[in-house]
């Protein structure tokens, strides 16, 4: 192959461009990753991370009654907010580092600059011709807008917008409560923001099993901040103080004020200006139209991440990467074609990091039921859970939905503490088809948040010990 | 496209080679006079260098297996591309019927499975587990399906519930994935009972002097007659009942044949115990029916069958199969027609019925005749019976059958 440049060039350095390049590596192909911004993309740089740091920072924040419990006297009036945003950005900054030690550490060729399609071997960065026996597209998506409230990221604000806030609203008007709605809504209310948040949908975190969600509104509704569901937004008035949000819920209208306005319904890929048209790979709605190992139309194009039809994470995009590029290396000789062709829905973890987290895979309950599927449902509460007693976190719980035949996991949904770590136990078992019985004969150290997955498991053999 | 890679002649007079080492692993790219794997021939071990390119999709011969010239060794194609239907084809069929008789018994000595059909030949080989999820397990259990026949297509072969719920017996037989024998090399421990057959029949055969009888016996008499006694009966009798009550009678008139060698004396028996041998999935095992000179074949009948009911159900207590006087072996369902049996002390002989066969006849009268001729062999026990006595009796039998009114006399 050596009519080209590399054995395989990624455009796009986020975690699914990066993560292909280093496996890619590992298989012994020549890679270079085409960057036009910093390595680490979206997750790295105004996602992902600087937003764990920011929570981090308001968990800190959050812990001062504790302190002051202890007797500690704690002064929380100097709060600079700035101070947290500076952490935010140190943390995007370390990550970007790591990434750009593992693409040397890997000898990955990094190009900065914006890539096109301009042959299906072929890619053009600003002006410079690249080729590659292939070419992977891992360009990421961005935030959705909507119409009538376009990001001027001063006043409405996308989730890059927030993370460069360096001030404190007074308040904050939140549109969506996703994921990236509900972890904003828990920085701004901990460091004190009058929070409310609108969605359309009949309840909050409308992805989530409807008891975790639950369980996350009862405490963001402790802290303060307002839900308005099933309550649809109109039209946006802009002005020096901040915004006017018209809203309609139940056929009655009426008006929200904030200062800010954090527009958070969604990404889009980021398919246009790529040369896609032009090479005619195929595209759905904006998608690009893959087959198994995420191959494109064009044989020599693979597709992974934000751009491709399923789920827009970051660890989605890095597991895709990891399938295409073992394809493409099983194609040059180099190594087995990957076990998995693409991922499974039923086996993608999601994760909210607001305090208490959910997280959760598979079936929720009130999509289960929709569809008809035969299942049953056991919940374990934290407040069972010594070790959850120990430390104050008694709010939570872990939900096991099995198939009542045969057990099979069909799906798990955990809300509290530490609930996007302990996820994964269950998660393995779905994914290896173990049974509960297997979690639940299975010693788990005492007194761990873990053992709240164990006695779930017994829960739907039907045998949990504390409760 | 998949390829086969077969045997070359890598000397002029080779027509056979073991693999000794291969050079390249499934998943491994072979390029053209790249050396694929090493043989040993009639004259030297040789290096196999490839006139095909690809990947190596499937390895057909393991290290070790001999291949002729011609035969599939492995085979080459694109990277994921399905080397099964190839594999499939270079295989030797592998006729799946079962020779065991009838059911699978709980008492069977435990055996590993065979080998797991599996994608990956090369995992097969080598494990003789078989590795499923728990979840496959379940669901297996539940449809009553073996996971040791479901081929795998898992992480390393393992069975998924995938694999079980889209599994049907008949398209494996199909797709008889890779060339893995009927046959294993298992060491199966010997049961108690195995032992027990061993040990008496070689102690039978090796100490008692046989010596074998054959005749021919003429059922077409015999046959009729049971076939108007069953018009009428809801149960049919079935032909052994009559045939023990015969033997019965004809023991009753040759004592020599109701005895046992005790070595300083022989040890007549009063009481006519006829056994019969049955086939157990591990072995088999002769119920006796007792006293049957005294014992019509309606009682001889049911006797029998409760008997052959609890042999086949692992149900018989020593009493009920112990201490035979006689006994018969038939193999006749089986079609063999003739066929020498081992004498089951403390018997002195045993009687092998073969099957019966229509057969020409010369009569009296020169005229060919179609006969139903059944074969049987009387095996005597030397020591205690005398070839003419041996010969005397079985014609008794034979005349009882052909002309049950002697039966009278």
């Amino acid at each position: 192959m050596a009519e080209y440049a590399y054995d395989v060039v990624i455009i796009g350095g986020g975690p699914g461009g990066y993560v292909a390049a280093v496996r890619a590596s590992q298989l012994g192909l020549k890679v270079a990753v085409v960057e036009k911004d910093k390595l680490g993309g979206v997750c790295g740089n105004w996602g992902c991370i600087p937003s764990k740091a920011l929570i981090n920072q308001a968990e800190y924040f959050h812990a001062i009654p504790a302190l002051q419990n202890l007797g500690i006297k704690v002064d929380a009036s100097g709060l600079d907010y700035a101070k947290a945003y500076q952490k935010s950005r140190e943390a995007a900054e370390r990550s970007g580092k790591g990434v750009q030690f593992l693409m040397k550490k890997n000898k990955v060729e990094v190009i900065s600059g914006t890539a096109t399609l301009t042959g299906p071997h072929e890619a053009t960065v600003d002006g410079k011709k690249v080729t590659a026996a292939y070419v992977v597209l891992a360009t990421g998506s961005r935030p959705r807008q909507i119409p009538g409230f376009e990001f001027d990221e001063k006043t409405v604000l996308s989730s890059t917008g927030i993370l460069s806030l360096q001030n404190l609203p007074k308040s904050l008007l939140i549109l969506g409560s996703g994921a990236i709605g509900m972890e904003f809504a828990f920085v701004m209310s901990t460091f004190g923001v009058e929070v409310t948040v609108v969605e359309m949908l009949p309840r909050i975190l409308p992805v989530e099993d409807p008891d975790t969600a639950a369980v996350v509104e009862k405490a963001f509704v402790k802290r303060g901040v307002k839900f308005l569901t099933a309550t649809k937004a109109l039209t946006l008035k802009t002005s020096a103080t901040g915004v006017e949000v018209e809203v309609e819920r139940a056929g009655k209208k009426e008006t929200l004020k904030a200062e800010k306005l954090l527009v958070a319904v969604g990404r889009v890929p980021n398919t246009d200006n790529l040369g896609l048209d032009k090479l005619g790979v195929a595209l759905d709605r904006g998608f690009v139209t893959v087959k198994d190992f995420y191959q494109t139309s064009i044989p020599s194009v693979f597709a992974i991440g934000d751009i491709v039809p399923s789920p827009l994470l970051a660890h989605v995009a890095s597991k895709e990467g990891e399938i295409a590029v073992e394809y493409i290396a099983s194609l040059m000789g180099k190594g087995k074609a990957p076990h998995e062709k693409k991922l499974d829905a039923n086996l993608i973890p999601g994760a909210t990091y607001c305090e208490p987290q959910i997280a959760s895979f598979g079936w929720a309950e009130d999509k289960a039921k929709e569809k008809g599927l035969a299942y049953k449902a056991y919940s374990f509460p934290y407040n069972g859970n010594g070790k959850a007693s120990a430390i104050e976190r008694p709010d939570g719980l872990v939900k096991v939905l099995f198939d009542p035949k045969t057990h099979e996991i069909l799906g798990a949904h955990v809300a509290g503490y530490n609930a996007t770590e302990i996820l994964h136990e269950l998660l393995l078992a779905k994914k290896a088809e173990l049974l509960p019985e297997d979690i639940a004969t299975m010693v788990h150290a005492h007194p761990t948040i873990s053992e709240s997955v164990m006695e779930a498991a017994r829960g739907v053999e039907g045998w949990a010990i504390h409760i | 496209m998949a390829e086969k890679v077969f045997m070359i002649a890598l000397s002029p007079t080779m027509e056979e080679g073991a693999i000794l080492k291969w050079r390249k692993k499934v998943g491994d790219a072979v390029k053209m006079d790249d050396i694929l794997c090493d043989v040993e021939t009639d004259k030297a071990s040789m290096e196999y260098v490839s006139s095909q390119e690809g990947v190596i999709l499937a390895i057909v011969k393991e290290v070790g297996a001999s291949a002729k010239v011609g035969d599939t060794i492995a085979v080459i194609g694109e990277a994921g591309e399905d080397p099964t239907p190839l594999i499939a084809e270079s295989a030797p069929s592998t006729p799946k019927a079962a020779p065991a008789p009838s059911t699978a018994s709980t008492a069977t000595p435990a055996t590993a499975p065979a080998s797991t059909p599996s994608t990956s030949i090369a995992d097969t080989a080598t494990s003789g587990r078989t590795k499923s999820s728990p979840l496959a397990r379940r669901i297996a259990a539940e449809k009553g399906l073996n996971v040791a026949e479901i081929p795998g297509s898992g992480p390393g072969g393992r069975v998924v519930k995938a694999d079980v719920e889209g599994y049907t017996p008949a398209t494996t037989v199909k797709s008889s994935v890779p060339a893995s024998s009927p046959l294993n090399n298992d060491r199966i421990p010997v049961s108690r009972k195995r032992g027990t057959i061993a040990k008496r029949l070689s102690e039978s055969l090796f100490t008692a002097p046989h010596f074998f009888l054959t005749l021919g016996i003429e059922m077409d008499g015999l046959l009729t007659a049971r076939e108007k006694l069953n018009e009428k009966r809801k149960d049919k009798l079935g032909l052994n009942a009559f045939l023990i009550k015969f033997l019965a009678e004809a023991l009753k008139r040759h004592q020599a044949l109701n005895a046992s060698w005790e070595g300083d004396y022989i040890q007549n028996h009063a009481s006519v115990d006829i056994a019969i041998a049955v086939a157990q999935p591990d072995g088999l095992i002769t119920p006796v029916v007792r006293d049957c000179g005294s014992k019509g074949v309606l009682q001889i009948e049911t006797e029998l069958r409760d008997l052959i009911d609890r042999a086949r159900n692992n149900q018989l207590k020593p009493d009920d199969y112990s201490g035979a006087t006689f006994t018969i072996s038939n193999l006749g369902s089986f079609g063999i027609e003739e066929f020498t049996a081992i004498i089951n002390p403390p018997g002195a002989a045993i009687l092998a019925l073969g099957a019966t066969v229509k057969t020409p006849v010369v009569a009296d009268d020169d005229s060919i005749v179609i006969k139903k001729i059944m074969k049987v062999t009387l095996s005597c026990d030397h020591r205690v019976i005398d070839g003419a006595v041996g010969a005397a009796f079985l014609t008794e039998f034979k005349g009882m059958v052909e002309d049950p009114y002697r039966v009278l006399l």
